[in-house]
């Protein structure tokens, strides 16, 4: 006898929740994953009506994924949101320029205005030009920091009030994973937050509207709508380091599905000890951009780069950055040090 | 080749590894530069016989010294599990206490051992047998000790085992008790003075060797343990069971027989398994207490956890060159498979980590040391905000998730209603 859906008991069930466990059929699967979604909208308060919001497209399940909730949602129960695309171009050939062609599509499916923003425009390099310098090991630093600023370069070039990701509970909980492994206690207190602050000039505040949506049911919702999305992963990926948390998420998720949930829940109520040295945050003095040390992350990697010092970023460096700053040369010692490249 | 033995009671499994530098004979200890290396510790630091042993005794010593928490003359339990570590701990203990030590240390030390054998399955032979070797290490030492079988915690049930209510823990062990009244910093120096001034070192003689062996166990007993432990539907969930019965059994032979702290011996790999498993597990909250240094949630009871700065190589090293009794007990998880339960799970996802970035373990530690250690409401009036299981402040408060689960959840309710009053 095949299983009713739990819901409505009407329907015959197709899938099984991997959050909760229910039987659900497709239609009442689709509500109760948009409907979470807008309560997380709601609840956190992220949108105010008449805003325009950016929505971070990379091609991929979480992103299209969001982008089509955002326009259901903001016709259903009118946020009176103006909704874009903004889309990041790295460089890296056989994964970004497919998935570009993919969001190109999208923004015909869903009619929205799309901006892409390149790192070659934006910084001279593309990641295929740095993983050429750097190695394997470090490069998602590279790739992640400056994809941020492009976000925000991009948010301001078009004008928008807010940017919001696709970030999923899974890469939530995977972040506090990591930032306990790294010993990084000041992120280990930001990286739970559902949107950052809207301080400071040029930095345009981000929310992740799918904080707490399962990986796998966005995997779902995506096959069962038959959203058009790019499901290969990076290419430089399998040696990054979050790929530990990850196998370890996974397996966790294996024995206990709401663990997920559990280290985000553990990692919002981190109480951290009085005295404990956490970063101000003020601007940097090259390019103007948020940072907590006088040079920002991307321009101290940019210089390594443009210097042939790959490690320059990688590791503690504060104390060169007055040197940096300053134009003077560094001493023989300290640019042995950063030249070294382990592939 | 020198061949490190760690000996992993969970598991029952004996690890070899061979350490892939060679120490010839001529190589020194870097601490002397006089002998020759017979241990490395960390990685590249060779130390000989009698190096080793000076680190070892002096970071118990500088641990106790430097958090100035057990005042002279205070009677302290020790939980012995039988593993390497709480026997080092032991094994530091009656070093620190013996007469020729340096700057002795000036408590009155017992000894308390928790017998589980009844929820794991075994016989009564079998754990007779472990709890008289276990007798023959506590009896060389010369301190007072206590051996319960965790079966006490049954023994409060006022009905029958028939009944329905199984379990009724003693009122004092679920509430926290006064705090002792809090001490400026300069009350140790003044008590350590004062101490010296009455007593010198002659006064410390134990108080009358009290002898608890295992008392009989009523076979109901045991089975309504078994009961209330295979109520709990997976290992996860006994293993979180099993922990807090043990702890409510320490803190209430502490209460009952009049010991005002207790040192618990986690090490450092231990902690750094704890805290991965207590974020899974959602105690993001209650992390400082569960791998902090001392842990005063109890009030009138600290916890103290001495062997924190030890990794379990260290100890492994000592207890093989010191000669170091220990006894091999199997738990809920022995030959079990990896992913059985997420504390299983995570040991064997840090080990390998560890193999392939040797600072995991010591950076996990590290995180652990500047989370709030300080009970953030230490006042009393609060009883109504603690968790009655675990003595820890509530973390349950209505946050964005819950809100949006909740909602979510009724609407679907209301759905479903709508479409059953159409019929």
């Amino acid at each position: 006898m095949p299983a009713q859906c739990s819901s409505c008991t009407d329907k015959r069930a197709v899938l099984k929740r991997p959050k909760t466990g229910h039987s659900l059929c497709k239609e009442c699967f689709f509500w109760a994953f948009e409907e979470e979604v807008h309560q997380t909208i709601v609840a956190a308060e992220l949108f105010k009506s008449g805003e325009s919001v950016g929505i971070a497209a990379s091609g991929g399940k979480d992103s299209t994924v969001l982008a089509h909730v955002m326009k259901l949602l903001n016709e259903r129960y009118n946020y009176g949101l103006e909704l874009m695309l903004i889309s990041v171009d790295e460089g890296i050939t056989g994964y970004r320029d497919d998935s570009l062609e993919t969001v190109k599509r999208n923004q015909q499916q869903y009619e929205l205005p799309l901006k892409i923003v390149s790192y070659e425009e934006l910084y001279g390099w593309t990641m295929d030009a740095i993983v050429k310098q750097v190695g394997l090991k470090n490069n998602c630093t590279f790739c992640g920091v400056f994809r941020r600023q492009a976000l925000d370069r991009g948010a301001v070039m078009l004008k928008v009030d807010k940017i919001c990701t696709g970030h999923n509970a899974d890469d939530v909980a995977e972040t506090v994973l990591m930032n306990v492994l790294r010993g990084d206690i000041a992120r280990l207190r930001r990286c739970t937050a559902i949107s950052t602050s809207s301080e400071g000039e040029g930095v345009v505040p981000r929310c992740k509207p799918l904080k707490y949506a399962y990986e796998k049911e966005i995997v779902l919702y995506a096959y069962f709508k038959k959203l058009d999305y790019f499901s290969t992963e990076c290419i430089y990926s399998p040696n990054a380091y979050r790929g530990y948390a990850r196998t370890f998420l996974k397996d966790l998720e294996s024995i206990r599905p709401s663990t997920i949930i559990d280290i985000i829940h553990s990692g919002e109520n981190l109480s951290v000890r009085e005295g404990v040295k956490m970063p101000v945050q003020g601007t940097c003095s090259r390019c103007g951009y948020i940072s907590s040390q006088a040079l920002c992350k991307s321009c101290v990697l940019l210089e390594g780069l443009n210097r042939g010092l790959p490690k320059l970023g990688i590791g503690k460096h504060h104390r060169l950055h007055d040197k940096i700053l300053s134009q003077q040369p560094l001493t023989e010692k300290e640019e042995r040090k950063l030249k070294s490249v382990d592939f | 080749m020198n061949i490190l033995l760690t000996m992993n009671p969970c598991r029952w499994t004996l690890k070899m590894f061979a350490v892939p530098l060679f120490i010839s004979a001529s190589q020194k200890c870097v601490r002397c530069k006089e002998a020759s290396a017979a241990v490395v510790i960390r990685a590249g630091d060779a130390y000989c016989r009698g190096c080793f042993k000076e680190y070892f005794i002096h970071k118990f010593r500088a641990m106790l010294g430097k958090n100035r928490i057990i005042f002279p003359g205070e009677k302290v339990l020790l939980a012995v599990s039988g593993g390497p570590s709480s026997c080092s701990m032991l094994s530091q203990v009656q070093e620190g206490l013996s007469q020729k030590a340096h700057k002795k240390l000036r408590f009155f030390p017992g000894i308390v051992y928790i017998d589980e054998g009844g929820a794991i399955g075994q016989s009564t032979e079998e754990r007779q047998r472990t709890v008289s070797e276990l007798e023959v290490v506590f009896k060389a030492t010369g301190f007072p000790f206590h051996i319960l079988p965790l079966e006490q915690v049954t023994y409060y049930s006022i009905c029958p085992p028939t009944s329905s209510k199984v379990l009724d823990l003693p009122s004092s062990v679920v509430v926290m008790a006064l705090p002792p009244l809090e001490q400026p910093p300069s009350a140790y120096k003044a008590a350590v003075d004062r101490f010296n001034q009455t007593c010198g070192s002659d006064c410390l003689t134990p108080p009358e060797k009290q002898k608890k062996s295992l008392p009989d166990v009523h076979e109901s007993h045991t089975q309504l343990l078994q009961q209330l432990i295979g109520s709990a539907k997976t290992l996860t969930a006994r293993e979180d069971l099993l922990n807090t019965l043990r702890q409510h059994l320490l803190v209430y032979t502490a209460r009952t027989e009049g010991y005002s702290k207790l040192m618990l011996g986690d090490n450092c790999t231990r902690l750094a398994i704890k805290l991965l498993t207590s974020i899974s597990l959602g105690r993001g909250a209650q992390l400082a207490q569960d791998t902090g240094f001392s842990d005063s949630r109890y009030g009138d009871i600290i916890a103290v956890r001495p062997m924190r700065d030890y990794s379990a190589k260290e100890i492994a090293h000592y207890n093989h060159m010191f000669d170091v009794p220990s006894v091999l007990i199997p738990s809920l998880e022995t030959k079990t498979s990896e992913k059985a339960s997420i504390r299983g799970l995570t040991e064997s996802f840090v080990t390998k980590l560890q193999t392939d970035f040797p600072s995991t373990v010591s950076t996990i530690y590290r995180t652990s040391e500047k989370l709030q250690t300080v009970c953030r409401s230490s006042s009393t009036d609060d009883h109504s905000d603690r968790c009655l299981l675990c003595l820890c402040v509530l973390d349950t408060a209505v946050g964005e998730y819950i809100k949006t689960i909740k909602r979510t959840h009724m609407e679907l309710c209301c759905k479903q209603n709508s479409v059953n009053l159409q019929y």
